[in-house]
């Protein structure tokens, strides 16, 4: 308890920031898998199997030291792009583009990663920085675009995702790219200097949260920074709430768009890179996954504050882990997760909805 | 009819927005509702238009016991509002505006249209309103718009009419139909509540006065027996000086010089026009002119928030022409802006954020990029005790303070930092009389510091209380330079662009 207090103090987190962040997120995903596990009863699957899709989705997720890697493992990428959706919706921006920024970012980290010969740690450096580049470069021409001509990011970042889910398509084949003797959209092996190490593989060589996670804590540490505590978050913040006031207090608004476009883009760009270099080991025509739609979703369950991107983070990563032990163990569809993640979002769009259902966690105003 | 509230109490929490308040209005009879913000008027008409439960008391109307559950059932019963904000449909025409939520119908339920153009018409010509029933309600006039609100109630057969800060939106002349409006309504029979925290007016417009104050009913006055400053000293429950003294001070060197200043609208029109003038230190030039006559885009140009098309404004000597906002504010041109919500507050941020919104950047507050929430919290603290903010505490958003506490933040933050000409547009908007008197009295003494102040205020009796010198607007330009002490008559028909 004494750390929670201190994490608290730290960050600042009031008490009604503190509802945000962690209780609504608690409550909006139980309520979801209690309506998920209904769904399943209604439609025809017995108690029992009700019951051990609940505990399988428990276990798989934080019951064992396996099982919580795997958590880890599926939140590392979430938490670094979700970070990035955060900044946008602080500067007033609303990136949907996460998805490509991502595969740009991942597919320039898999060329680094294969093509380059460096020493261990320099490589890897290296990989994550170029797909940390690239992530931001793509971001850049939405902010570029919604600056100077009004763009609304919206429709650029949805027509930038398509590009960028074709040029992957085209990169992947080009012989430079593409694994040799194979047919498919698939590239070549990142080598071992540019792979992300395994936390703990001295345990056992299976468990595959990787040093990728670390950054994506670090991360978020150096976002809240950014957004709390420099100027530069400060203006983000100005031109996102109130962009008459940032005019008057003579905040570069153009200027403050663009950047926290690509900061957004960087973050993406690195959860595509840390995806390559810490699990995929190569890229493949659907190595994004979605990952960047459902960062949207971690960010705005976490409220766009750095600390509750990574415990919904961590949420969805567990749902994603003890999805998995659930379809192996009760044999119920991985689709049900995704239900659960569709409710989630309706209950969070609606935080009203869970005050109401759950008064007594709330304090009357 | 005779209307009745008895022993209205209500409380929101711990807080009582009412307790025990008696009055009453009869046809043929307008009554004043005075009191600040904050001072219970509004909670009390949300009773007596069914929008609020009272906690204990009654609404008697003809000495019958009413109660209602909501503003349909006042109406019902004939009471009916005009509220400040209006509620009009603007692509909506006057007459479907007027009966929208009810609707005359025919025999096979279609909207009978051309009945309900011929009640509203009617209306219109029995009051002397003057509305045309079939124009869109968004090519109307805010003053013509009002007078939809007011034909939309008695269509309803509303026999007590509340007006609700009736004349906040209103020009001069717009106010003085209105009033006419008001008296014409009153001899026909109807029953009126003034809502408003302007003296001057509820003297000359009502036939009794009720005084309100922290929920309570602190005094019934003859508006033929009162004056002013008596009717201040009730509202505010203190004595308050209305008239802020002057001392004659000479001015000094001039600080800034506008020649032929011209700037074009977003619409491409020429809103401000061939404008010159000479602000000197120690000085305060009061701006007059009915609201939309170039002045907001003036000082917009002058404060860097609009570009000039032709023309040059220099600054002791530098020439700052289309110089940033930013710069602008650095060479010591402090700016209170006309809308403090939209611009110079941000509602979310935190006391502390908003001191420091237009000066992060600078070494007090930030190292390289990283702010300085220490010193920020102690100069916020600093301005909240010298400018009496009156908050929880500093961390508090400043959508939660008072019109009044947020426009003495906005003065203190600009005041507090290195200054030499303040901009002021609007400084006493929707503020308390209590902060009226506190801000005008701080503008005097930045003058008389030798700071030069241009005055921007659509309040003649606030250009007239404050200012050493006037210029009004009219048409986007200056029609006449007046002194200080010029009739307030010839001041008001500069302003409608009559010179002599």
């Amino acid at each position: 308890m004494k750390i929670f207090l201190k994490i608290r103090q730290t960050f600042s987190i009031d008490k009604a920031t503190f509802l945000d962040i962690f209780i609504i997120p608690i409550l909006a995903t139980s309520l979801a898998i209690t309506i998920g596990l209904l769904l399943l009863l209604l439609s025809g699957e017995s108690y029992q199997t009700a019951l051990r899709a609940l505990i399988s989705l428990f276990v798989g997720s934080f019951g064992s030291v396996s099982a919580l890697s795997e958590t880890l493992t599926a939140s590392t990428p979430l938490i670094f792009a979700a970070l990035g959706i955060a900044i946008g919706f602080r500067a007033g921006l609303f990136n949907i583009g996460a998805e490509g920024q991502i595969i740009i970012g991942g597919l320039a980290a898999v060329i680094v990663g294969f093509s380059v010969e460096l020493p261990l740690l320099l490589h890897l450096t290296i990989v994550l920085a170029i797909g940390a580049a690239f992530g931001a470069g793509y971001a850049f021409i939405s902010g570029w675009l919604k600056a100077f001509t009004g763009a609304h990011e919206v429709i650029t970042t949805i027509m930038l995702n398509l590009i960028a889910f074709r040029l992957l398509d085209f990169f992947l084949r080009l012989p430079f790219i593409q694994k040799e003797g194979r047919n498919d959209p698939i590239s070549k092996s990142v080598l071992e200097t540019a792979e992300l190490p395994r936390l703990l593989g001295f345990i056992d060589p299976n468990l595959r949260i990787h040093a990728g996670f670390l950054l994506a804590v670090l991360a978020v540490v150096l976002v809240y920074w950014i957004i709390f505590h420099t100027t530069i978050g400060f203006e983000f913040r100005t031109v996102g709430t109130n962009i008459h006031a940032a005019k008057y207090a003579g905040v570069n608004s153009s200027l403050a768009v663009i950047l926290a476009m690509s900061a957004a883009g960087l973050c993406a760009g690195l959860a595509g890179a840390s995806q390559i270099s810490g699990v995929l080991g190569r890229a493949t025509s659907g190595f994004s996954a979605g990952i960047g739609f459902d960062a949207i979703a971690v960010a705005l369950l976490g409220r766009a504050h750095p600390i509750g991107v990574l415990f919904s983070g961590i949420l969805f990563g567990a749902l994603v882990a003890g999805g998995r032990e659930m379809q192996v163990s009760a044999g119920v569809s991985l689709d049900l997760i995704t239900v659960i993640q569709a409710l989630i979002i309706i209950f969070i769009a609606a935080p009203i909805l869970i005050k109401s259902i759950f008064p007594w966690f709330f304090p009357k105003t | 009819m005779k209307i009745e509230l008895k022993e209205i109490s209500k409380s929101f929490g711990p807080v009582a927005a009412n307790t025990k308040i008696n009055l009453s209005v009869s046809s043929g009879e307008t009554l004043g509702l005075l009191g600040e913000n904050g001072a219970g008027k509004t909670t009390l008409m949300n009773v007596l238009t069914g929008l609020y439960k009272p906690d204990s008391g009654q609404v008697l109307i003809k000495g019958q016991q009413r109660e209602f559950s909501n503003p349909r059932d006042a109406i019902k019963n004939g009471i009916g509002m005009v509220h400040q904000h209006f509620m009009l449909v603007p692509v909506f025409s006057v007459t479907e505006n007027v009966i929208l939520g009810n609707e005359p119908t025919t025999a096979v339920n279609r909207i009978n249209l051309k009945e309900a153009r011929e009640k509203v018409q009617n209306i219109s010509s029995k009051y002397n309103l003057n509305v045309d029933p079939d124009e869109l309600v968004e090519r109307l006039p805010v003053g013509v718009q009002q007078r939809v609100e007011i034909i939309k109630i008695l269509f309803r057969k509303a026999e007590l009419l509340i007006f609700d800060e009736p004349t906040a939106v209103l020009t001069p002349q717009e106010v003085s139909d209105f009033f006419m409006i008001v008296n014409s309504l009153k001899n026909s029979g109807k029953a009126i509540i003034f809502i408003t925290h302007k003296l001057h007016e509820v003297i000359q417009i009502c036939d009794r006065i009720n005084v309100l104050r922290r929920g309570e009913v602190v005094g019934e006055v003859n508006p033929k027996k009162t004056s002013n400053s008596e009717l201040a000293e009730l509202m505010v429950g203190r004595s308050v000086n209305l008239n802020t003294k002057r001392k004659k001070i000479d001015p000094g060197n001039v600080l800034l010089k506008v020649k032929n200043l011209q700037v074009i609208s977003d619409k491409k029109e020429k809103v401000v026009s061939d404008v010159n003038l000479k602000l000197h230190e120690k000085e305060i030039l009061g701006i007059a002119g009915v609201q939309g006559n170039g002045q907001t885009e003036f000082i917009e140009a002058l404060t860097g928030l609009r570009k000039i098309s032709s023309g040059e404004i220099s600054y002791f000597d530098t020439n700052c022409t289309n110089f940033t906002p930013r710069k602008i504010h650095q060479m010591g041109i402090k700016h209170i802006p006309e809308d403090r919500q939209k611009q110079g507050l941000i509602n979310e941020f935190s006391l502390t954020e908003n001191i420091i919104l237009n000066t992060y950047y600078e070494a007090d507050f930030s190292k390289n990029i990283s702010l300085n929430w220490n010193n920020a919290r102690s100069e916020a603290a600093r301005v909240m005790k010298q400018f009496d903010v009156r908050a929880n505490s500093e961390s508090s958003p400043a959508g939660n303070l008072s019109g009044g506490n947020q426009q003495k933040l906005v003065i203190g933050r600009e005041m507090s930092r290195k200054i030499n000409l303040l901009i002021a547009s609007q400084p006493t908007r929707g503020v308390d009389v209590g902060s009226i008197e506190y801000i005008h009295s701080q503008i005097i003494a930045a003058r008389n510091a030798g700071i030069g102040v241009l005055l921007n205020s659509t309040e003649l009796e606030e250009i007239i209380t404050l200012s050493d010198r006037i210029v009004v607007f009219f048409e986007g330009k200056i029609v006449a330079e007046l002194p200080s002490n010029t009739d307030p008559k010839i001041i008001g028909l500069a302003m409608a662009g009559v010179v002599t």
